[in-house]
């Protein structure tokens, strides 16, 4: 029979994928859209040409559909920390929770207030205080996106906090540490320039399709023009901090940047694998090779990860069972260390509870010098501490494959927008829709990039997931992860419904 | 200042940081209230869809805030969100599907091929505003009546019953907190419209239902405070710690803390004088004082549960696992960084305020929802 407590982790982690993945498919669009209409609207506001309003009508239209179920399924992102990982939500409520206020305080409200303003206040308030209110619509929702980010930062590489061990939690001893934490603002950079991406990606889409019907030409014109000119300058943030990214990675998260690369044994020189085939049923620690085929490029990874092309790059092999060689201490010695810090944990407590002080002290002393390898303790096989490859491998090169394609088709759209023949283009009309849908494929396979390649860590090297999660019977979740399921599948066809017949409606006459 | 403050200043701090925002979200369930007029005060679509829009500009406000109430209670007392949400897992979960329900509602009704039809999403506003408000009442009147779970030595949260908080619902001092809730949102919600709409009709009947709305909520309400003034409480021994039954604890805090019954009384007296207002004298400024006197009533309750030496979140299985704002809260460092966020507030409050005021000032009309009909609600 199959463990209750493992099975109510496993659903868990089922709905929250499935949670998180349904809105990341709604925020984006929300991030990249607010700029979107805000630039149009400016342009109507400075010019007075009507055609203007036009468009920034129409998109926003688009933009409120899409905000009202983004928002539908945020609420639930939030309460399920405390739902389904309560255990989490205590031992580290201390530092995430603060985060989650501010965002409340400070941008959600302003999402709130002037979403009205933009929705139905063009005749109750002046031109300048409506176009006031859309850009702050488009800071709040960047704002909202922040908070959340550091959060999830954090998890990725905790910093500014301590262990108490009288309430076994973690406390946090620096807000300005977690804030400015380097992985929270690297999430934050490219989290929200994909997401300005993914927005301009659907502008030129459904502009391309647009004019592949011959309708509405001119605005779709002159929105694929504003689009392609933010989407390119996004990219060229998505790629420089995506390198950043990879290179924080190899430092924080060394486990993941294997996983993506799918390096089993670590190695100087290691090189970037541009395609490949991954052998299937392939373990940590076995001899198999790691790829069917693949093609890669030398050297590149050492340089992507240390910015030197001839170091060493850990593998999984090594960061599972140790390599002495190259001093990678490996999740074997590390869950060693973990389970006395358990155990001294434990000792501590009933120590304390018999008012022993002196066991006590000694306990603490024990537990203090093992008590970075606590998370470890948690987990009993090595291999444990590798997340599943194949996801996080093929996750990230069809991110990065995309990625690469798309800020050339915003360079061909603006190159034929400069000729003047951009309706003539039929076929990149057609790749500017295809792109649409492309956009939605990278921007979610980044995030299982960053979430499943940091299994099983629910807090990276501190708190497992199987840790994290409530003790409910497996039933509930369930029973709550299918209910999420149909009702989430149900708004989602409403909303592509709704979405379809707009556009096919178009902007008013 | 706040550098200064100690660990438990700074815990009752957040406690009435907290109660305000919950109390703010109570003064803006009109809008769940208004969500549920349309069934029973508007005669055709065109009043309707002034309700609708009325409110509708609203809703996020109301869902923002109590987001907020969440975010709070996470960052200052993580262990009650951790052991009620994941302890009282249904109740909590039912109450989001509603506001799920909600967020999508007001964008999706009227908008062409939305899959279920505009009566579909008209019902999904109903269930929010009153399942949803039922339920969250009945959660917060387990602050009085106890829920049934043990805490172990970690902190993690096991709940007693194969329910998980459903049970909850049977008790009826807890139903009837969720009743009342749901007809003292019904009563702003029609004094909202009085204040909004500029419809002779319809005003005229919401003025009515104001007064039948307050009327429906007074049992409820006399029941309620009736048993909060001769229930037994849980007390804590602040020198221990150890949490005990106290006879009339929450009379105890009423008269122990002088400014609660203030509170209550002028609270009860602003929500009567504001229906009265709007039913009997024929003003539109009721809401006011009916919006003023549900927060200074939400106040006074949060108070009771969390003041005075009083465990806010009571164990009914092992009394000495029931949370109190001293064991639940977050560290001295984590509140003394939100007490500085918290200054902001202030002038949060000041652009809603202000945004309102442009937004309101003028009457929502049929002309204007025929005007820009494609834009409405």
């Amino acid at each position: 029979m199959v463990d209750q407590t493992l099975m109510t982790v496993n659903w868990a982690r089922m709905q929250f994928a499935l949670t998180a993945m349904y809105h990341w498919i709604f925020v984006p669009l929300t991030l990249g859209l607010s700029f979107l209409v805000a630039f149009f609207e400016t342009i109507y506001v400075r010019t007075g040409n009507e055609e203007w309003k036009k468009i920034t009508k129409f998109w926003a239209t688009l933009f409120g559909v899409n905000f009202a179920i983004g928002v539908a399924t945020g609420i639930i992102m939030e309460f399920q920390f405390g739902t389904n990982w309560s255990n989490y939500s205590w031992m580290v409520g201390d530092i995430f929770g603060a985060p989650l206020a501010v965002e409340g305080i400070f941008a959600f409200f302003i999402e709130a207030t002037f979403f009205a303003v933009m929705f139905f206040g063009w005749s109750r308030v002046s031109k300048g205080f409506h176009l006031f209110s859309t850009w702050m619509v488009a800071v709040g929702s960047n704002l909202s996106a922040v908070w959340i980010l550091v959060a999830n930062g954090w998890m990725q590489n905790p910093a500014g906090m301590t262990f108490n061990p009288d309430k076994a939690r973690f406390e946090m001893t620096s807000f300005l540490d977690v804030v400015f934490n380097p992985t929270a603002v690297q999430k934050f950079t490219h989290t929200t320039s994909s997401s300005f991406l993914l927005a301009s990606l659907f502008v030129i889409g459904v502009s391309g399709l647009f004019l592949l019907q011959k309708r509405h030409q001119l605005m779709a014109q002159r929105s694929m023009v504003v689009a392609a000119v933010f989407g390119l300058v996004a990219s060229a943030f998505v790629i420089f901090n995506g390198d950043e990214s990879a290179h924080h990675i190899a430092e924080r998260q060394p486990m993941k940047l294997a996983a993506m690369e799918g390096l089993y044994k670590g190695e100087t020189r290691a090189p970037i694998v541009a395609l490949g085939i991954l052998t299937p049923g392939k373990k940590p620690g076995d001899d198999k090779a790691p790829f069917v085929q693949d093609v890669k490029i030398p050297g590149m990874l050492s340089l992507l990860a240390n910015r030197q092309l001839n170091s060493f790059v850990p593998g999984i092999d090594d960061l599972v069972y140790g390599n002495p060689q190259q001093q990678v201490v490996g999740a074997n010695t590390r869950i060693a260390s973990g389970k006395i810090a358990v155990a001294e944990l434990g000792n501590y407590k009933s120590a304390k509870e018999r008012g022993n002080g002196e066991a006590a002290a000694t306990a603490l002393a024990a537990f203090n010098q093992h008590k970075d390898d606590l998370g470890y303790g948690y987990l009993n096989d090595p291999a444990d501490a590798a997340p599943p490859v194949a996801t996080t491998f093929y996750a990230f090169h069809v991110m990065v494959a995309l990625g690469s394609l798309f800020p050339v088709v915003f360079l061909l759209v603006l190159f034929f927008a400069y000729k003047g023949t951009l309706p003539e283009q039929r076929w990149l009309n057609r790749l500017c829709f295809a792109c649409l849908f492309l956009g939605y494929v990278a921007s979610q396979a980044g995030w299982v990039v960053a979430e499943v390649g940091r299994q099983p860590w629910s807090i990276q090297g501190l708190l497992p997931v199987g840790v994290a999660a409530t003790k409910v019977a497996p039933g509930n979740v369930q029973a709550t992860f299918f209910i999420f399921l149909t009702l989430f599948t149900v708004l989602l066809l409403a909303e592509l419904r709704i979405m379809a017949k707009q556009i096919k409606i178009g902007p008013e006459a | 200042m706040i550098g200064n403050l100690d660990h438990s200043t700074l815990q009752e701090l957040w406690w009435l940081i907290a109660s305000v925002v919950g109390s703010l979200f109570l003064m803006l369930t009109f809008v769940q209230g208004g969500q549920t007029l349309i069934f029973t005060t508007a005669r055709n679509a065109q009043e309707k869809a002034l309700i609708v829009n009325a409110v509708g500009r609203k809703w996020e406000l109301t869902f923002t805030t109590l987001v907020l109430f969440g975010g709070a209670l996470f960052a200052a007392f993580p262990l009650f969100y951790a052991t009620s949400f994941g302890g009282a897992y249904w109740v909590w979960m039912l109450i989001l599907f509603t506001f799920i329900l909600q967020a999508v509602s007001f964008e999706f009704r009227t908008k062409p091929d939305n899959l279920l039809g505009a009566k579909s999403y008209e019902a999904f506003m109903l269930i929010n505003g009153s399942v949803g408000l039922l339920l969250i009442g009945a959660a917060v009147g387990t602050f009085f009546t106890g829920s049934r779970f043990t805490l172990d030595r970690f902190n993690q949260v096991t709940w007693a019953t194969p329910f998980h908080g459903l049970e909850a619902a049977l008790n009826p001092f807890n139903v009837s907190l969720g009743l009342f809730l749901v007809f003292l949102a019904r009563t702003l919600g029609a004094m909202y419209l009085v204040n909004h709409v500029d419809h002779a009709e319809l005003v005229a009947r919401a003025r009515k239902a104001a007064l039948v709305n307050l009327v429906l909520s007074l049992p409820f309400l006399l029941f309620v405070l009736g048993s909060l003034l001769t229930m037994d409480g849980f007390a804590v021994d602040p020198a221990t710690g150890r949490v005990f039954l106290e006879k009339g604890k929450y009379l105890h805090n009423l008269l122990e803390m002088p400014v609660l019954p203030v509170l209550l009384a002028t609270g009860l007296l602003s929500v009567i004088y504001g229906v009265v207002a709007t039913s009997c004298l024929n003003k539109r400024y009721g809401i006011w004082f009916g919006g003023l006197g549900t927060v200074l009533v939400g106040l006074t309750i949060f108070s009771l549960a969390g003041y005075h030496n009083t465990a806010f979140y009571p164990s009914l299985t092992d009394l000495q696992s029931s949370l109190t704002i001293y064991n639940a809260s977050s560290s001295k460092y984590t509140l003394t960084v939100m007490s500085y966020v918290a200054i902001g507030v202030p002038f949060v409050l000041a652009y809603v305020s202000y945004v309102w005021r442009a937004m309101n000032l003028d009457k929502l009309t049929l002309a204007e929802l025929i005007k820009a009909a494609k834009e409405m609600y």
